[in-house]
């Protein structure tokens, strides 16, 4: 049953962002990963996950908050369909830390996808990113942390609207960085943001 | 039961003169394509690499639009309309994405792809869906297709944004969601229309009288249709090379040259004519085929100077490049929205009789 909602749920998510997938020195790889992307729509996540192609989206997991996927049977189902990590934007203490959740959800195994923003960015623009970047790149080093540029997203669902259209899209990858030996975390997340903005250019 | 699969395999509608007329054309393509093949491998030096490109894409894409459309066709016509649809949904959806638009706009946008886009092929098909319970006046519902997009649709448009309550840039957004609708919806909706442009009368020249056309069907006219487009759009490719000396206008297309407007314009005169004393698969007279052909061809040469001159008011080379790996269908089909709706009208102003959509009942 699960099976059949996804093909339908990625064959509506292909459809409706026709999105191209480009990547830029950066090949399709089933090796850990952290893909964070910009954030501009509901719909990033589900067509990011879409469009990767099947034997790497087995083993991806998107990084959703709890507050919006949790409300609703709907969302839920949705969510657990694509095998989504809920992380509670509202409760965040040390003992509560999401990045120590989300790795454990990780495991050997799984990838991730993320939006650093830590919320959808009202203008397209890109904002400052959050610090959870960081702390994966620092406790796992041997995580690849991929730039994913989503262009055109916000068009096809922006904020507070529940209908998307069906506009072209694309999805740019990128070359994936890691954390450097001494590099602070505003250098970092720094170096990270540019990473995007890079691929928004290229 | 029976009614379903009689309206689903219709293949009666094909007549010996138009498949001769199209296995000629596939067989023209194919060599043409076979001729570009041959040139990309000659020396860099001769010809500039870029035109041959083109002109490659410009055959591939010719027939892969040619063999659909007999695919479809070989079905039943709500599958020719079916595949324009989709090409119509497609088109706009490139259009619109090309289009800088607001996000008061969103919920209009929304009602001109999911509502007024099938609602338009909708009607187109009315008459056809003979499973659907009778409709009184299907006719009257038939002749919607006409004027939904120009009437209702544009009012709405305009309506819809204003009532979003963003000012900014309002005439420009509505005036390019019009457009748009009527380019990439209306206007292309035309071509699979002429299947449904039936009965048709034909000019008797022996009798010296007007009588009902039986000597061939609609399929032929649509198919005419295509395959003139086509031919006007490769010869004026090819006048444009070979003798184009004066550019019509230069900031909006460098490459075509009135000297392929009307040298395209008078060669497909003369293959119009051709056609119809050969294989006479339309119901015009030799004369009349060959200006029908002429007013296509212009109608397309204008139509894809128009969406040249979009393009270069958006800053975009080619509709495909918009967004990386894209076959732009707009820059393929650029030459049949303005000749589609003239050519439907022309036919049907001449020769519709009485039970043709948008012709009333009488």
């Amino acid at each position: 049953m699960k099976k059949v909602t996804v093909s339908i749920l990625v064959g509506l998510a292909k459809f409706f962002s026709g999105a191209t997938v480009r990547w830029v020195d950066c090949q399709p790889d089933t090796c850990q990963r952290i893909y964070f992307a910009n954030h501009t729509s509901h719909v990033d996540a589900l067509i990011l996950w879409a469009s990767l192609p099947r034997r790497i989206r087995n083993v991806t997991r998107p990084v959703a908050a709890k507050d919006y996927w949790d409300g609703g049977p709907i969302r839920r189902y949705i969510a657990s369909v694509f095998n989504a990590c809920l992380i509670d934007r509202n409760e965040v203490s040390r003992r509560n830390s999401p990045v120590d959740m989300l790795l454990q959800e990780m495991g050997d195994k799984f990838s991730l996808i993320i939006f650093p923003e830590g919320g959808r960015s009202p203008d397209g623009e890109l904002g400052t990113f959050k610090s959870g970047l960081f702390y994966l790149g620092k406790k796992r080093p041997d995580l690849e942390l991929v730039p994913v540029f989503l262009d055109n997203m916000n068009r096809v669902m922006p904020k507070g609207e529940v209908l998307p259209l069906p506009l072209l899209t694309s999805i740019s990858i990128g070359a994936p960085i890691w954390l450097e030996p001494g590099e602070g975390k505003t250098e970092f997340l720094e170096r990270a943001r540019h990473s995007i903005l890079k691929l928004k250019e290229s | 039961m029976s009614r379903l699969v009689a309206f689903l395999f219709d293949t009666s509608q094909f007549s010996g003169p138009s498949m001769t007329l199209l296995g000629g054309n596939l067989l023209v393509l194919a060599v043409l394509f076979a001729v570009g093949r041959y040139l990309r491998k000659q020396s860099e030096s001769m010809i500039d690499p870029a035109v041959i490109r083109s002109f490659d894409r410009r055959i591939v894409g010719w027939i892969a639009i040619l063999v659909i459309l007999v695919l479809a066709l070989m079905v039943n016509r709500t599958f020719t309309l079916v595949f324009f649809g989709f090409l119509s949904f497609w088109a706009l959806r490139e259009f619109i994405t090309m289009t800088p638009t607001r996000r008061g706009d969103h919920r209009t946008l929304f009602w001109v792809f999911f509502l007024f886009t099938p609602l338009q092929y909708f009607l187109v098909a009315l008459q056809d869906l003979s499973f659907l319970p009778n409709l009184p006046n299907r006719e009257r519902f038939a002749e919607l297709f006409i004027f939904i997009i120009p009437v209702y649709a544009s009012l709405f448009v305009a309506g819809r944004i204003a009532f979003a309550d963003d000012a900014k840039r309002y005439l420009e957004r509505i005036a390019k969601i019009q457009f748009g609708l009527l380019i990439c919806v209306f206007a292309i909706s035309h071509a699979p229309a002429l299947l449904y442009l039936e009965p048709l009368r034909t000019f008797n020249a022996e009798a010296n009288a007007w009588e009902i056309w039986t000597t061939g069907t609609t399929t032929g006219l649509l198919l005419y249709f295509v395959i003139i487009v086509q031919i006007s759009d490769l010869l004026h490719f090819v006048w444009d090379r070979m003798a184009g000396r004066h550019v019509i206008a230069p900031s909006i297309n460098a490459n075509r040259t009135w000297e392929g407007l009307t040298g395209s314009a008078c060669c497909t005169l003369v293959i119009g004519m051709f056609i119809q004393a050969v294989m006479p698969i339309t119901p015009f007279q030799i004369v009349g085929s060959g200006l029908m052909a002429c007013l296509i061809s212009v109608m397309a040469s204008s139509g894809s100077m128009t969406m040249s001159a979009i393009k270069r008011d958006r800053g975009v080379q080619d509709f495909g490049t918009l967004v990386q790996g894209h076959a732009g269908i707009l820059d393929r089909i650029d030459s049949i929205c303005f000749a589609a709706p003239i050519f439907f009208h022309v036919t049907r102003f001449f020769l519709a009789t009485q039970h043709v959509p948008g012709n009333g009942v009488q």
